[in-house]
């Protein structure tokens, strides 16, 4: 609708009046503005997200469940006479033990705590940790290792596997690249600044070059204020302790990172978790929080604050915004948000989850988030109120301690944000946002397609594909090595035992040759491995019919 | 043809069992130790019920047909 104040050819008042006498006569629009037919996609104007929100969480038919107890089942029994062979020596022992003199004291390494390690992630360890000696754009060059004796120790053999498609960095906007254009400026600064800091925020360590990126962040998110620190994980664990203390309540979700958990520890408050992105649960822990007050004294809570991710980077899943901050301002309590995987990668420009939903950035007190994965750099932010920040600046840990993020990767910040939001003139960084929007949707749905069982959002570009049994998480990983693709995949204790997944995370960078190259592989693997356990699969290779029969009846 | 899509498709067996029961994972002598064991355990069961089979079945179906029809062999006498 547009401004009903605004002149035109100076008749303001006929223009006005004009205007609403159309919009009555119409019928549609009522005085105040509120439409009554529905509006498109079928969401009503009562409601409060304002587009489709679906998100998967299927489970696996009974049997895969059965045979991946069995699985880890005879691993245990396995994994128990290794260790009877290794207690009594028939067999070396290849893990840290004490010294021979030191036998009678109190163990220092206690041994049946790293069973699962030991046993079971000792088997497949050759899939992680795989260093790789390029930058991680959406290809990259692996080093071969090989191992003699079943990944206990490994060699390289000198050969480098080229151009190994990726599907496990964070980089979702695509900005983790070599090309000298783009690198500009960095070099620029390089040169002008060099690399090391040597200091901390508070004593010598700001530079105008975080000033810049300070005012810069806070024009993307629309805020008053933000502070940069140059750590992801301890922007979350040294800014917590910060704003909560003894006699605060967190209300934490499921799922949440562990730099989440470790600061909501640190700072000593009292921590109560609520079901993974399920509303009713935090409201009955508010109520109760609020009516019971705190444990003993039965005193109010100094204050509560809610610790939500905008993705999970385990499930793929988007938090629900809309409803959470609609009950902080019924219960009166702080939203904590913490976009390191949104930022950038959802929302029609890229400014996170709080563009996704519509929002404005005055809703949630605290936003949070990282630089590594969307901006192809390192560090995190905090940005909100003024006060709020002001107040970051004096009694945060990471300010007070620790040194502070280095210039270039500063600049490099710089650079990607004004590519995305438009201010080196040229409109790459939408471009990078709206094509992360169409990899991750076709990759989604091709993945829904095939049978694949796929977690998550439809609109997130983290995709975990679950795989269950513990034997083919290291045979899937191996293959798609095979086929020159790199995948990350994850099992216990980062997921729950039994579900183990693969997750990719889609890039801007990717092109639809690379993703219908790793699609091909899927199936191919996914027949394979039989790991299409989904019941809700669409028409998996819509054939083209020829039609060539044609039936000539007399 | 029918043959190497039947080879084919017993070793993808094969393969499965192995991801499924994590012998994948293991090592040689594992392996072996791990099949030696299901290998007698399966002649074990087959061999019982080889053995023991035919003898419950006949009982049974003793069983069921004096249920049925009440008439057993000895109690019908042929007399002459």
């Amino acid at each position: 609708m547009a401004n009903p104040s605004a002149v035109c050819n100076g008749h303001l008042h006929h223009h006005h009046h004009q205007k609403q006498n159309n919009l009555l006569k119409s019928g549609i629009y009522k005085k105040n503005g509120i439409t009554k037919g529905t509006k498109k996609n079928g969401i009503s104007n009562g409601t409060l997200y304002k587009k489709k929100f679906v998100e998967h969480f299927e489970q696996a038919p009974m049997y895969v469940a059965v045979f991946t107890f069995l699985g880890f089942g005879v691993g245990t029994i396995f994994g128990y006479l290794r260790d009877f062979m290794r207690a009594w020596g028939l067999e070396k022992r290849n893990v840290a033990t004490e010294r021979e003199q030191q036998k009678d004291f109190v163990p220092l390494y206690q041994d049946f705590e790293n069973f699962y390690t030991r046993n079971l992630y000792m088997r497949i360890r050759d899939n992680w940790n795989r260093p790789i000696c390029s930058v991680p754009g959406p290809q990259f060059d692996l080093m071969e290792r090989v191992t003699d004796d079943y990944n206990w120790t490994f060699r390289f053999t000198g050969r480098i596997i080229k151009n190994v498609i990726n599907m496990g960095s964070y980089n979702y906007l695509g900005f983790a690249e070599t090309d000298v254009n783009a690198l500009k400026t960095v070099t620029v600064e390089l040169q002008k600044y060099g690399t090391g800091i040597c200091s901390t925020r508070q004593e010598m360590g700001t530079l105008d070059k975080h000033v810049e990126l300070e005012k810069l962040v806070a024009k993307f998110l629309g805020v008053e204020d933000a502070m940069v620190f140059g750590m992801g994980f301890a922007t979350n664990s040294m800014n917590i302790p910060a704003l909560v203390g003894k006699g605060c309540l967190i209300l934490s979700d499921e799922l949440n990172h562990t730099s989440l958990v470790l600061g909501a520890r640190l700072s000593g408050a009292t921590i109560r978790i609520f079901k993974h992105n399920n509303i009713q649960s935090l409201e009955n822990l508010l109520r109760d929080a609020i009516i019971y007050g705190q444990p003993r004294s039965r005193r109010a809570w100094r204050k509560i604050i809610i610790l939500v991710e905008g993705i999970y980077s385990m499930e793929g899943s988007i938090v629900r915004l809309p409803e959470i901050v609609s009950l902080k301002k019924k219960y009166k309590a702080y939203l904590y948000l913490d976009e390191a995987h949104s930022i950038g990668a959802v929302g029609a420009t890229g400014r996170g989850v709080v563009e996704y939903f519509g929002m404005s950035p005055d809703d949630v007190d605290v936003l949070m988030g990282t630089f590594t994965k969307s901006f192809g750099a390192a560090g995190g932010y905090i940005a909100g109120k003024k006060d709020l920040v002001d107040f970051l600046r004096t009694h945060s840990h990471s300010a007070v301690y620790a040194t502070s993020m280095c210039p270039p990767v500063a600049e490099q910040i710089i650079r990607a944000m004004k590519c995305v939001m438009g201010l080196d003139g040229t409109t790459q960084g939408l471009q990078r946002v709206r094509q992360l929007g169409k990899n991750t949707r076709y990759f989604r749905r091709r993945l829904h397609e095939m049978g694949f069982i796929i977690y998550g959002n439809d609109d997130s570009p983290v995709v975990p594909l679950l795989l269950y049994m513990p034997g083919k998480i290291g045979a899937f990983a191996r293959r798609m090595l095979e086929k020159n693709i790199g995948v990350v995949v994850v099992g216990f204790p980062a997921t729950p035992i039994t579900e183990s997944r693969a997750r990719f995370c889609v890039s801007a960078a990717h092109t639809r040759e690379m993703l219908d190259t790793v699609l091909n592989a899927l199936d191919e693997l996914g027949d394979f491995l039989h790991l299409k356990y989904s019941r809700y699969s669409k028409s998996s290779h819509p054939e083209l019919y020829e039609e060539t029969r044609l039936e000539l009846e007399d | 043809m029918d043959i190497k899509s039947m080879k084919n498709y017993l070793y993808w067996l094969y393969c499965q069992f192995e991801l499924i029961t994590c012998s994948y994972l293991m090592e040689p002598w594992e392996k072996l130790l791990f099949y030696t064991f299901n290998v007698t355990m399966l002649v074990m069961v087959l061999y019982t019920a080889y053995i023991f089979v035919p003898v419950h079945i006949s009982t049974a179906f003793q069983f069921f047909l004096h249920l049925l029809g009440n008439q057993h062999e000895n109690t019908v006498s042929v007399v002459k």
